[in-house]
């Protein structure tokens, strides 16, 4: 038996019939084609899955399907510099300067949690941002410069709201 | 010639674009039409006998497909996985040899032993399948520690390979050690372990196969370090599948790490039940399944002697280890802590005498072999350990004592005791240059400012050297190796000078696609951006070993650097006969073919679309087209080395172990990409700073269960354990790589485990500890604190 729900994904309405059981990870993989979203661990401990729930970083591998409707969501393929623009987020530039991944799995979750930690608190020290990301898990990095990348993509966006 | 971005220089990389717009291609992320879901059902028992198992439930359960056993392999008669590499004893008894078959036949030998594939249409109908197999077991007493299991009594897990033990190996002279012993002044000895751990890259394994019966030939998607070598192992040797008619792709791999790099018996089983049910089968890992099915890295127990004369110079070295195979033998397994590990016992120093005995034994686990650094990190983590051990107990400083010891940058070639000739080197050097970078001379204050917190501050040091770049391929063979070690690559230039290579490396994080497209930007002087690297499809790429052991830009690199100077020579001939000069005369330079002395000159695009469009072309001494390939096979290893540097506090209250500082000092050789050097230190450097502080694969004796096995009981490193790292290179030129390049991949991970443990003691020595075993946990730091034999107190 499904269910159909109706949200905003990524600027767009969609509404979609999912069994009940669903988690949001799933749908959006498997359902909308939306692959950018990561699954690696059955723990929630990972964080390649993040996604933003009406402006919050959620873990989708924990959240069911049926809990988005009425919601807006936004993954990694909808994150831009601002809406209907085709040019990267400043979070995701940074992280090209900087060197801020390497194999790539992690790195859709990483942006999605540093766009919501330098959104949620604008002037981020180091502190800050290892303690934020520590829900989120870096094989490949080391963090060294994933840390840089999230503090000069904060003072990036910090910039442009100021322009 | 446009955007021409050389050695040396940090472009952006190339393969960043899609995977921060979450436009990469995971195995995960791909659909086949008509595709079904496959799940494995694994064992719960570290040992048992196999009774049988009823399928009937499973295949009446909605949507199932199929469901094969081990009976069906044998039925089918295919061939168990290989292992690729076959050592010997002392006298040359090849090691014990067990099969070990794809789904398990008569016995299961650890957690996670493969019993059955369900397949079905949807995932969660194969798990609800898989949850109604019966599968008789009789469950028998597990053995998981390798002391255990040597011990006469323990439970046996193949009935012909008595004690457990696979191969009683050894390395170097033995009678010259004990003489060295005989003499020597002093003579520190020290027990350790190199804890079991698990690799965890963050993409799971997965894998997709598909038959096609029309053109009778079979695809596999996976997530794999080296798929021409999956092709070669699983179609030749395990499926019997012609390589023509079989493809295997790894796309875009969410990290390696070693783990990746063998064919695992998931990869036979999806492409052999994919003909069986003629539709596409797609087969995705949990976490919590890589725990009991990735192959494990380390776990070694070893004692070792250090024998010094009067002014602290090694006269000797002797090492016993006993080194865990798990339950079967894996592609490289036991490669790794016999080749991979004696010869590196020299470290960066002097020592005229080494002998290693290495016991390689079998027990209940998943079967162990390379991750990151594999064997080298054993060897580098029970010298540097020792080395401390020496210094503390003569009373020498821990500088000092290396010094006295080290192999000086002058004395390079340098010919080990133990088989390997280091080429280049000056481990002085990296020290010095580690010493200043990590302001050693002003610890003591930070040391005192930690006191008065009531915190016990310590420095570690690491001085190593590590042989990468695995081969030349003869020399491996008379190690045991049963493949070649060389690499391909193929230059293509197009009719429009824009450039294809196809390397048979593997891309998983490394940036390959931006530090190879910056050699060919250099050497033909094309665009930076016209240049693409495709890797990871045995369709598109004639062959390759694929990336582990650091050999992609050494082996690899050198395989295209070679590749472009076809091309380059072939380009003068063309050149040549369109300027109307001798070949002779010719020089290429800044992507230019000129006569030399004259201003007739022609373009790389230029003769590039002469070679394609020859109307006027030498077709009578060359054929038309310009694409050139390359293997490569090295002459030696190549020698990174270097020093590191680990500052710790210990909080006595809690046994907390916090990490500081870090400073890396490195010699890779050649640097090509300096940011992409930097960032392959820092993972490095963290993958051992989680085998010294964090991580451990943790079994329980006797039941055989995997107890740390998801994310919550195995305690990866996150952003908020470490420090800011200071890492630097001081190279020295390899001297037979092209390039002069050593490799970079696993020097942080080999340096690191040994710094922090010697940080750790350092900080607790005052208190009588003269080791600690990894990982440095609190609650092994706080165990320590109480059975210490002087009262915890700050200084």
């Amino acid at each position: 038996m499904t269910v159909q729900i109706s949200f905003t994904l990524n600027d767009r309405p969609t509404t979609v019939d999912v069994e009940p059981a669903t988690l949001v990870a799933e749908l959006l993989r498997e359902q909308l084609n939306l692959t950018g979203t990561h699954i690696g661990c059955d723990t929630s401990q990972c964080g390649a899955c993040v996604v933003h729930l009406d402006g919050l970083p959620v873990k989708s591998c924990t959240l069911l399907a049926p809990a988005l409707d009425g919601a807006t969501l936004l993954t990694i393929e909808g994150l831009r510099s601002e809406p209907g623009s085709n040019r990267m987020h400043p979070m995701q530039e940074a992280f090209r300067e900087h060197h801020g991944l390497q194999c790539g799995f992690c790195t859709p979750g990483m942006l999605m949690t540093a766009v919501a930690l330098a959104t949620e608190k604008p002037t981020l020290t180091e502190a800050d941002v290892r303690h934020g990301l520590e829900g989120n898990i870096c094989r490949c990095t080391g963090y060294q410069n994933i840390v840089v990348s999230v503090m000069a993509g904060a003072a990036a966006m910090n910039a442009a709201k100021g322009e | 010639m446009g955007n021409v971005i050389g050695i040396g220089a940090s472009p952006k990389r190339k393969e960043d674009q899609r995977f921060l717009t979450g436009r990469g291609n995971y195995v995960s992320d791909i659909k086949r039409p008509g595709m079904t879901a496959g799940v494995f059902v694994r064992s719960p028992h570290g040992h048992a006998i196999l009774r049988g198992v009823d399928k009937s439930a499973a295949l009446a359960s909605p949507g199932v497909i199929a469901v094969l056993t081990g009976d069906d392999v044998k039925t089918d008669g295919l061939g168990s996985l290989p292992c690729g590499w076959g050592i010997s004893d002392a006298k040359g008894v090849p090691m014990k040899e067990p099969p070990f078959p794809m789904l398990a036949q008569g016995k299961v030998r650890f957690v996670g032993d493969m019993v059955a594939f369900v397949i079905a249409d949807t995932p969660e109908q194969a798990n609800a399948a898989a949850e109604l197999l019966t599968v008789d077991y009789e469950v028998l007493p597990s053995v998981v520690g390798v002391l255990e299991a040597v011990r006469p009594g323990a439970p046996q897990l193949f009935d012909d390979v008595p004690n457990n033990i696979c191969c009683d190996w050894e390395l170097g002279d033995k009678a010259a050690v004990e003489t060295a012993f005989r003499k020597a002044a002093h003579v520190a000895k020290l027990s350790l372990v190199n804890n079991r751990l698990i690799g965890n890259p963050m993409e799971p394994r997965a894998a997709i196969a598909e038959y096609e019966p029309g053109t009778d030939r079979f695809t596999l998607w996976t997530t794999s370090q080296f798929p021409h070598v999956v092709r070669f192992l699983m179609g030749a040797l395990v499926l019997n599948i012609p390589q023509h008619k079989l493809r295997v792709v790894a796309p875009d791999v969410g990290g390696g790490f070693g783990v990746k790099q063998f064919h695992y018996g998931e990869e036979a089983v999806i492409t052999w039940a994919a003909k069986r049910v003629m539709r596409p089968i797609k087969w995705v890992a949990s976490r919590s399944e890589g725990y009991v099915s990735d192959r494990h890295g380390r776990d070694h127990v070893t004692e070792a002697e250090l024998a010094l004369d009067e002014t602290g110079k090694f006269l000797a070295f002797r090492v016993n280890t006993l080194a865990n195979m798990g339950g079967y033998l894996s592609t490289f397994g036991p490669n790794i802590p016999t080749n991979l590990y004696g010869p590196l016992l020299g470290g960066v120093y002097t020592t005229p005498a080494i002998y290693c005995n290495v016991k390689v034994v079998f027990t209940n686990t998943v079967p162990v072999d390379a991750y990151r650094g594999a064997g080298r990190p054993e060897a580098t983590f029970v010298l540097e350990r020792i080395v401390d051990v020496a210094a503390s107990e003569m009373g020498i400083d821990r500088v000092e004592i290396r010094r006295r010891n080290m192999i000086p940058k002058e004395a390079y070639p340098y010919q080990t005791p133990v088989l390997v000739q280091y080429d280049s080197g000056d481990p002085m050097g990296c020290l010095d240059g580690a010493l200043i970078a990590a302001d050693v001379k002003n610890f003591g204050i930070r040391k005192a400012a930690s006191a008065s917190k009531g915190k016990f501050r310590g420095l570690g040091y690491s001085t190593y050297v590590e042989a990468c770049g695995l081969a030349p391929s003869r020399f491996a063979g008379r190690l045991g190796a049963r493949g070649g070690l060389y690499e391909s690559a193929t230059v293509r230039v197009h009719p429009t000078g824009q450039v294809t290579v196809m390397i048979g490396t593997h891309n998983h994080g490394q940036g390959h696609e931006t530090t190879f497209a910056q050699i060919v930007s250099e050497k033909l002087g094309v665009s930076f951006e016209n240049v693409d690297i495709v890797f990871g499809d045995t369709d598109r790429v004639q062959f390759g070993m694929g990336t582990y052991g650091s050999r992609s830009l050494v082996v690899g690199g050198a395989a295209l650097s070679k590749a472009t100077d076809k091309v380059v020579a072939k380009g003068k001939k063309i050149a040549a006969h369109l300027l109307e000069a001798s070949e002779v005369d010719i020089q290429f330079e800044a992507g230019n073919f000129s006569v030399a002395g004259t201003d007739r000159i022609k373009s790389f695009e230029e003769i590039a679309g002469a070679a394609y469009v020859p109307h006027n072309y030498p077709l009578e001494v060359l054929e038309p087209g310009l694409e050139e390939q390359a293997y490569y096979d090295p002459v030696n290893f190549t020698y990174p080395g270097g020093c590191h540097i680990a500052e710790v506090e210990v909080d006595p209250e809690t046994g907390t172990v916090t990490l500081v500082n870090y400073t890396a000092v490195d010699d890779v050789g050649t640097v090509i990409n300096p940011m992409i050097v930097e960032g392959q230190l820092h993972g490095g450097i963290v993958q051992g700073v989680g085998q010294a502080l964090f991580e451990s694969a943790v079994y329980d004796e006797g039941s055989g269960q995997l107890l740390s096995g998801s994310l919550m009981d195995y305690c990866m490193p996150r952003a908020d354990h470490m420090p800011m790292m200071k890492v630097a290179t001081h190279s020295t030129l390899c001297t037979h790589t092209p390039m002069g390049v050593k490799g970079c991949g696993e020097v942080g991970t080999i340096g690191s485990p040994a710094a922090v443990i010697n940080a750790v003691v350092d900080a607790l020595s005052h208190l009588g500890v003269t080791h600690v075993d990894m990982p440095a946990t609190p609650n092994r730091i706080w165990r320590l604190l109480q059975n210490a034999s002087l009262p915890v107190a700050a200084e």
